[in-house]
């Protein structure tokens, strides 16, 4: 009898215990729960990039790929830019492609950036920000490391170093 | 820990005060009193009789009803505190929450903030406070609720001497004829809806015994309310994004899978207009100015057919057309879509003329789309402009260059190159906001500004709250536990043989004054006497001391 | 049909104020009565003539209505004087089951205050702005302001438990507080009477200032400035200098209205004691001579009984259905949510000190005047101190 409420009051504070702290867990992550988690599979997507030429994600499995969604009028995406091409050249052959996607902005202005930066990847636009609303992405710059099963291994917001690019890189490389 | 055998025979559990079965006191510290505590019936609250492993020291913790008085005064004060100065999620972004605080309100504002009262309601030991009240309600309530069952379930008809007298309503009839009176009491005390039963000649009559279980039914609606605010907590329960739209603009909706899009058609603003509107509202319209009267932005619902992939053009089929006001939120598939927000005349189309600037001759227009603009635009008969370079949010850059602040088109500025046939080469012109840099020398032609369209931004909050069934089930139990527990009450009335007398006694867990009245009323004609009410009897024997 | 409405108010105010004369007099004429309560020709008089209040402002209320087109509940005065006829319908109630007079010259006395405090706001009808366009202002503000004139009729049977049970012959911290709670009475009195004096007298001044974010801006005065505001520059030639000027942090207009309140309410609390030459407490105790403790302390309990449920329906769980469909949440923690929340969790503790730690009486009566005083807060601090939502056009 003494048992086995014992038994029923350690097993009642346990549930509420753990209610509890799983609550404040969930509170104190909330802040940085993903739309598109780590070890998630990357969703897919279809863009056109400034030659015309369609990407679709899914295509490029096998394949490592390096996601950054960025703007012109942002000062950080314009730094760091150049370092990812630099990584671009170095990368491409060992199957790394490098999607850029700009957030609704006019081709004049993302034609000229990539021509004042010389870029050579493929630069799309995400005009009604489906993309960018499928990845939840807030703060530009925003990048993604997609492996060559088209999982998500890294996601890093703010601007990046060129040596950050590098090993970013050299994570996905298949 | 021995249970206690009364003398009437009826076995109760240890730290019994009063005997379940006939109301005789057992507890010695009880006998000296003068009148009965009658909460929880005299049961045993277990958690008392125990206290031996940290499980149970825990477990009586919680189920003290000061602890929970204390945990709710600590909670209401700790609240009242996080009001002095508004909360982080209601100050201005313009600048960080540490630096605003101190800047708005001085030293206070900096203590206020470091001691983190700026976020109070989502501060972990807030938090802790809530769910400390949550388990207070939980073992509280169960410690409480099962021994009151049983002594309610366990009472009998016939009393103890003790418990009869130490009731707060009691009186004794000497030479009364209780057996020709009894039917008649009977049938008075079922007239007022008092469920009696009779034991050798004695008499219980008792009613609303259910109000007894409204504090625990008010309670699991709580904790069901509490449990609804947890779940929150789980992804994919709640969802809080906004969704700034343009007037012709068409998006997908965050978090519905690209399923949904929206188009919105016109947003409106409207005024209150002293001459339009009713007179009555007149003075009120004077003095405060503009009134706002209607925010709505008319949209377009779409669904999108068959698997597109973000990015593809999903093939959209009309849902309905709505008007999203304040209040009436457009909801579909358990997401509402609300009218919060709005932004007035952004900048949408602006147009130029190509004039020669000497004799002031147009050569013809062109509109640019400030949201996309073309980069090639064919007046004709040899004249032509190209947009070389666009700045939606034009300014100059540290290191001279022009640059944009932001995709949003607040400061359009472009780089033209205007081709004409006695220019074929072209000539090159900065315009921006009522300036023009020619940075190749004097040029001939010019863009000469023509006018501007402007439309309006809506901003809406998409909302999914998949806890609200939780929410309204608890709001509702609750209701209904403190409606039972406080618009009824616990009544019972003893009238029993002893020795020759009648003893009349009753209790009732809440108003007095009803039960007073009602025994009066059952009472009268029946040859017996009016029980007194012990403690107002007291209360006027000291008075007449005083006095 | 506007001013026909006002009229019918004041009509109503008339008939309180005589009511509580009349309350007054049905328990000076009463002796020696001990449990049962019976009402004399005083007493049904004054019952009579409150009866004959309510429906007057009822009348008041439906005018309105109709005239603006919309609940007359939609700015502080509006409100206030909703609070106050629901006071008086709370009282009625009670009445009508305890059926005792002295309950009234408590209960009206507090209603023509807070009905007098809601005429010193704009009483312009004023339209909706789209938030409040929503049946649920009428469903939510009603029931709510019901439930607080129901918990006002404890605080009145709370004051009159104080006023019976506190021994007045030695100073205490008893008699201390008692006298703080008459005199915060008194000072919504002084406000009334300066407010109305300058209003009388047609008296402003202007400013020129500098506010918080050093924008320059105006304000105008409707008292004589003794605190003016930062960087002030008196523009009305004549008019009274501030004494002192404040941060551009304080609204220094509401400062003034508070101070010169205070001055009113200290100036007629000291004559009051001059007069009776005893504490304003004191005086009142040959009133609730002969009341019986218990039974007030009864209706005090009931009063909170009753009106706890209607609280949480109006303030809390319809206040929440209509933020979910106005502000797209139904608890964002915005200062009156959350003076809301503090008023229940407060009766919350009341209920259960006196259901299971046995506060009764002197305890219990305690807490209802502190209730009170978180309702007046809520109404009164909340919406002209806090800003928030919630914050009505008052000035």
């Amino acid at each position: 009898m003494k048992k086995r409420r014992l038994y029923v009051r350690s097993i009642i504070l346990f549930v509420l215990l753990a209610a509890v702290a799983y609550t404040l867990y969930a509170n104190f992550t909330k802040d940085n729960t993903m739309k598109v988690a780590v070890g998630e599979k990357a969703p897919d997507f279809v863009l056109t990039d400034m030659n015309g030429q369609k990407h679709r994600l899914s295509d490029y499995k096998g394949q490592g790929v390096f996601l950054n969604f960025w703007g012109t009028w942002c000062k950080p995406c314009e730094t760091e830019m150049p370092y990812i091409n630099n990584q671009y050249h170095q990368y491409k052959e060992k199957g790394i492609e490098v999607l850029a996607v700009d957030i609704k902005e006019s081709n004049v202005a993302v034609t000229k950036f990539a021509e004042r930066h010389s870029l050579d990847f493929p630069i799309m636009i995400d005009r009604d920000e489906q993309v960018m609303t499928e990845y939840g992405i807030d703060p530009l710059p925003a990048t993604f490391l997609i492996d060559k099963n088209g999982v998500v291994v890294k996601y890093h917001t703010g601007q990046l170093t060129e040596k950050e690019a590098k090993d970013f890189m050299e994570q996905i490389k298949p | 820990m021995k249970d206690v055998k009364c003398e009437c025979g009826h076995v109760n559990p240890h730290g019994t005060v009063l005997c379940e079965a006939c109301g005789k006191v057992l507890d010695e510290q009880e006998k000296d009193k003068n009148l009965l505590d009658m909460r929880y019936e005299g049961s045993a609250r277990r958690s008392i009789t125990y206290n031996k492993t940290i499980i149970d020291k825990i477990w009586n913790f919680f189920s003290s009803v000061k602890v929970g008085v204390w945990l709710i005064i600590v909670t209401l004060i700790a609240s009242a505190i996080g009001t002095i100065l508004p909360q982080e999620m209601y100050i201005p972004p313009v600048m960080p929450a540490e630096q605003y605080y101190q800047d708005q309100y001085g030293w206070f504002g900096k203590l206020y903030y470091q001691l983190g009262f700026h976020n109070l309601f989502s501060s972990w030991w807030y938090l802790v406070l809530i769910a400390s009240i949550g388990v207070s309600l939980v073992i509280c309530s169960l410690d409480r609720v099962i021994p009151l069952y049983k002594a309610l379930k366990a009472q009998r008809v016939t009393r103890h001497e003790g418990f009869l007298k130490r009731q707060r309503v009691f009186g004794i009839t000497k030479n009364a004829q209780t057996a020709a009176t009894l039917p008649l009491l009977k049938q008075k005390l079922e007239a007022k809806r008092y469920h009696v039963r009779e034991e050798n000649g004695d008499l219980l009559a008792e009613k609303n015994r259910f109000s007894r279980w409204g504090p625990y039914i008010n309670h699991i609606g709580l904790i069901i309310f509490l449990i609804g605010a947890m779940l929150r907590f789980i992804p994919g329960m709640y969802v809080d994004k906004v969704l700034w739209v343009r007037e012709g603009e068409t998006k997908v909706v965050p978090e519905t899978n690209g399923k949904y899009y929206i188009t919105n058609n016109k947003f409106i603003l409207q005024i209150y207009d002293k001459n339009k509107d009713d007179q009555v509202f007149g003075e009120a319209i004077e003095r405060a100015g503009n009134i706002p009267k209607n925010y709505q932005s008319n949209v377009t619902l779409y669904k999108a057919e068959g698997n597109t992939v973000a990015g593809e053009k999903p093939k959209l089929k009309k849902l309905k057309d709505f008007g999203i006001r304040v209040n009436e939120p457009l909801t579909f598939e358990g997401f509402s879509l609300y009218q919060v927000d709005y932004k007035l005349n952004e900048l949408n189309k602006m147009s130029f003329a190509l004039t020669d600037k000497a004799t002031g001759k147009s050569f013809g227009d062109l509109t640019v789309n400030l949201n996309n603009p073309d980069t090639k635009y064919n007046l004709g008969k040899g004249y032509s402009v190209e947009l070389l370079s666009y700045f939606p949010d034009f300014e100059f850059g540290k290191d001279g260059e022009p640059t944009t602040k932001s995709r949003i088109p607040n400061n359009p500025a472009f780089v033209f190159k205007m081709r004409t046939p006695d220019k074929p080469k072209g000539e090159t012109s900065f315009v921006a906001i009522k300036q023009t840099i020619e940075p190749f020398g004097n040029n001939k032609y010019k863009l000469k500004f023509r006018g501007i369209a402007t439309n309006n931004v809506s901003g809406l909050t998409v909302r999914k709250d998949n806890t609200l069934w939780a929410i309204i089930l608890g709001g509702i139990i609750f209701m209904i536990g403190v409606i039972q527990g406080m618009y009824w009450n616990h009544r019972r009335i003893w009238i029993q043989n002893k020795s020759g007398e009648v003893w009349v006694a009753a209790h009732t867990n809440k108003n007095w004054y009803g039960i007073k009245r009602e025994i009066e009323a059952v009472l009268a004609d029946t040859g017996l006497q009016m029980p007194y009410d012990q403690l107002q009897r007291q209360q006027n024997e000291i008075e007449k001391e005083e006095a | 049909m506007v001013s026909l409405s006002s009229n019918l108010l004041l009509i109503a105010f008339i008939l309180y104020l005589c009511a509580t004369l009349f309350f007054g007099g049905a328990i000076n004429s009463k002796k020696g009565q001990v449990e049962k309560t019976n009402i004399n020709k005083w007493g049904g008089i004054a019952v009579i003539l409150t009866v004959a209040g309510f429906i007057s402002q009822l009348g008041f209320f439906i005018l309105r209505w109709i005239a603006s087109g919309h609940a007359p509940v939609s700015n502080m005065f509006e409100f206030t004087t909703f609070f106050g006829m629901a006071l008086v319908g709370a009282f009625l109630i009670i009445f009508a089951i305890y059926r005792t007079a002295l309950l009234g010259l408590f209960t009206m006395p507090v209603a023509v205050l807070v009905i007098a405090y809601a005429s010193m706001f704009p009483r312009d009808i004023t339209p909706l702005i789209p938030a409040l366009k929503s049946y649920w202002l009428y469903i939510h503000v009603t029931t709510a302001a019901i439930g607080e004139g129901i918990l006002a009729v404890s605080f009145a049977a709370g004051l009159i438990y104080l006023v019976k049970m506190i021994d007045q012959n030695r100073a205490s911290k008893r008699t201390f507080w008692l006298e703080v709670v008459m005199f915060g009475l008194i000072t919504t009195l002084g406000f009334v009477f300066v407010s109305s004096a300058f209003s009388l007298a047609d008296y402003h001044e202007k400013f020129n200032w500098v506010d918080k974010n050093n924008n320059p801006a105006e304000v105008e005065y409707t008292m004589p400035a003794l605190t003016g505001p930062h960087k002030g520059e008196l523009l009305t030639k004549g008019a009274f200098e501030p004494i002192l000027e404040v941060p551009a942090l304080i609204n220094a207009k509401k400062l003034n209205t508070v101070i010169w309140s205070f001055g009113g309410g200290v100036v007629l609390y000291g004559l009051l004691r001059l007069i009776l030459r005893k504490r304003v407490a004191a005086s009142l105790k040959p009133f609730v001579k002969n009341i019986n403790t218990d039974l007030v302390d009864e209706i005090s309990y009931r009063s909170v009984l009753i009106g706890f449920p209607v609280f949480t329906l109006g303030a809390l769980i319809f206040a929440m259905i209509w933020a979910q469909v106005a502000w797209t949440r139904f608890w964002g923690w915005d200062p009156k949510e959350v003076w809301a929340l503090i008023t229940w969790l407060f009766y919350a503790a009341f209920l259960h000190l006196r259901l299971s730690k046995g506060w009764h009486g002197e305890k219990s009566a305690w807490l209802a005047v502190i209730g009170f005083v978180i309702i007046m807060f809520n109404l009164v601090a909340v919406n002209l101190v806090i800003a928030g939502l919630h914050s009505y056009a008052g000035s």
